[in-house]
């Protein structure tokens, strides 16, 4: 698309989906815009009028608002941080000619068919349940106590399980990665005297980069919105220990029943992703870059 | 140093042998090219020689020292690649010093190398460049670059020049050619171009199916090939090859005469129509279809007017016939 005229067409043509896209988004964010500034509960209708800023202040007033950050921002964190190096090291590993590779990726990837609340659900109660789980059979049968994971370490074992979900997502997208880097430019490095960890360092990390940072810019923002793992399987507790601001928005809007205050749970989580996002774009925008 | 002997070496991928045992003495300081068709294994028994493919036997040495188990970095040769195989990331500098760096040559001293090279092959005002930036003979002097600041023992090219256009190629093959006369260190060229094996060659290795079937000087080869194989391999257009009656009153299986080696007569000889001709000014190429011979290719000179369908007389110059015997081993 070089000349001026095919770049005019250019606009034209995908200007009805631009136009589409942002009627979907604009729409919903102002209804909850509107919303955040409303007395609006369903317990109580007969109530209604401007709230001015009392929803914002409740969230920023409430001892659990900024737990519910710290715990989102752990959980992206966390997650990212486990999916990202262990993603490489797997697509490392499928990457080499063994027997089996087929079937082997198949069953790397697997996880990602699992839709959330089933793989919550599979963790939960065969895995980590203090009776039933497998992970207590191990430690009594190793004479320990078993482990109340969701009691003990409600944060550690959701970012565990939405790790686990997300690994082959990170896995599959290095793999390609690692598979489009020439062989000669392997070879060529090891001719030049390269051993396997500079290899790694000055061929493989380079040439991953982009997609590392396709990988974290997607998951961030799934992971920014993680809830039914949550739901499933702490409910956000003990108390307040794994609430996360989505979380918190769904206690308002479905257990409180109040609208206006969920809303503006809502305009503070799009904030939030915002920051999130200008960061990121900010530090690995670059990487993007042909 | 860059002597390179290879003893009995062999090479098979999985149940199929590629290279089936190879004897070859490569001495120091020789330009040695490996010409053949495709698939006949020279870039195998190159990246033999590289280390970059495991042999099934035999023995490898290099200066006199077993090379066979050694690594590829530890051999001390250069490798070129067809598509250059540069570090996309890096800057054409970064990209040369890149070996220096694995080597853990001090930066200064690696710095210098990196210029020094890049004087030779005309990259200074392109060092802080990307690859991506370069043009195909551009990127083409980085690869070398990177070869040389090596000071490696020999240095081996797989088909360097065949993605670069015709006009570049020549100019890319003198400068190699130059650059081996400076450096007087060992090449090692692997190519399917005649015009590059025989004007860059102090020795040409013709291989056929994993076998050698004749080592020698570019005119060597031209002059005595062994066997009819290399005949018609080296020179173009290719060598006649004449096999029957005409054959046998020489005592031959087969007979080759060059294009080069025909001459356009009035009367007798071999008589016969001329189907293609090929004015090129300086030389004219024509097919001529003989009544006892079958067709052969002739290359008269510039000033010949025949045209198709034109009737010729074509009698072989005294002593530049090949003979075959029925091995299609040359006879003396
Ligand atoms: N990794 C491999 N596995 C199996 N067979 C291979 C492998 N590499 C090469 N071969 C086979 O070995 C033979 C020689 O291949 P090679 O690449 O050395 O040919 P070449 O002479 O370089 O041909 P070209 O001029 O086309 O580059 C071919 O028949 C090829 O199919
Ligand atoms: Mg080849």
């Amino acid at each position: 698309m070089a000349t001026q005229s095919s770049r005019i067409a250019a606009r034209l043509m995908v200007a009805p989906s631009v136009i589409l896209l942002f009627v979907w988004m604009i729409v919903p964010l102002a209804l909850t815009l509107w919303y955040s500034f409303r007395i609006y509960r369903l317990l109580s209708p007969e109530r209604s009028g401007w709230a001015g800023f009392q929803h914002y202040a409740w969230f920023l007033n409430s001892p659990d608002f900024w737990l519910a950050i710290s715990n989102t921002l752990l959980l992206v964190g966390g997650v990212l941080a486990i999916t990202v190096i262990l993603g490489i090291l797997v697509a490392l590993l499928i990457d080499q000619p063994v027997w089996g590779q087929g079937p082997l990726r198949i069953l790397v990837i697997s996880p990602f068919f699992v839709m959330p609340p089933v793989a919550a659900s599979i963790w939960e109660n065969l895995f980590m349940h203090p009776q039933n789980g497998m992970f207590a059979s191990f430690a009594q049968g190793l004479g320990f106590q078993p482990i109340l994971f969701l009691e003990s370490y409600p944060m550690s074992s959701v970012i565990f399980i939405v790790s686990w979900e997300w690994l082959p997502f990170a896995a599959l997208i290095f793999l390609t990665a690692l598979q489009s880097l020439s062989s000669e430019q392997m070879e060529a490095a090891e001719m030049d005297g390269a051993g396997a960890m500079s290899r790694f360092r000055y061929i493989v990390m380079p040439h991953m980069t982009r997609s590392i940072t396709v990988v974290i810019l997607i998951q961030t923002i799934f992971l920014l919105g993680i809830f039914g793992e949550i739901y499933t399987t702490t409910q956000g507790g003990p108390g307040s220990a794994s609430t996360t601001l989505p979380y918190m928005i769904f206690k308002q809007a479905v257990i409180a029943k109040d609208i206006g205050r969920a809303a503006a749970g809502g305009i503070i989580a799009v904030i939030l992703a915002n920051i999130v996002a200008f960061f990121l774009m900010r530090s690995m925008g670059k990487n993007l870059d042909a | 140093m860059g002597k390179i002997t290879l003893h009995d070496v062999r090479k098979n991928f999985g149940a199929t042998e590629v290279i089936p045992g190879i004897d070859l003495t490569i001495e120091n300081g020789e330009f040695v090219v490996f010409v053949g068709p495709s698939g006949c294994g020279k870039s195998t028994l190159l990246r033999l020689i590289a280390g970059l493919e495991d042999t099934s036997g035999g023995v490898i040495s290099i200066d006199g020292v077993d090379a066979t188990a050694l690594p590829p970095a530890k051999r001390g040769l250069a490798m070129v690649f067809q598509s250059y195989a540069l570090y996309p990331h890096m800057t054409v500098r970064k990209n040369i010093m890149f070996p220096l760096k694995m080597a853990g040559m001090e930066i200064g001293e690696a710095t210098r190398r990196a210029d020094a090279a890049a004087r030779v092959l005309n990259l200074t005002n392109y060092m802080e460049r990307k690859p991506g930036q370069l043009s195909g003979g551009q990127r083409q002097r980085v690869a070398i670059g990177r070869a040389i600041v090596r000071e490696p023992a020999a240095f081996l090219f797989d088909e360097p020049l065949s993605n670069l256009d015709a006009a570049l190629r020549v100019n890319m093959r003198q400068e190699i050619t130059e650059l081996h006369q400076s450096l007087k260190t060992t090449m090692i060229y692997v190519t399917h171009d005649q015009v590059e094996a025989m004007t860059m060659a102090d020795k040409i290795v013709v291989l056929n199916a994993g076998r050698i079937e004749q080592v020698g000087s570019p005119l060597e080869l031209y002059n005595q090939p062994k066997n009819t194989f290399v005949a018609g391999f080296i020179g173009s257009p290719k060598m006649n090859l004449i096999t029957g009656p005409e054959a046998e009153k020489l005592g031959a299986a087969t007979i080759g005469v060059r294009p080069e080696h025909l001459d356009v007569v009035s009367e007798g000889g071999w008589s016969g129509i001329v189907g293609l001709s090929e004015h090129l000014g300086s030389d004219t190429f024509l097919k001529v279809t003989t009544d006892i011979v079958g067709t052969l290719n002739v290359r008269a000179g510039g000033e010949v007017r025949l045209r198709h369908g034109d009737r010729v007389n074509l009698i072989p110059q005294a002593g530049k016939v090949h003979r075959f015997g029925a091995d299609g081993k040359a006879m003396a």
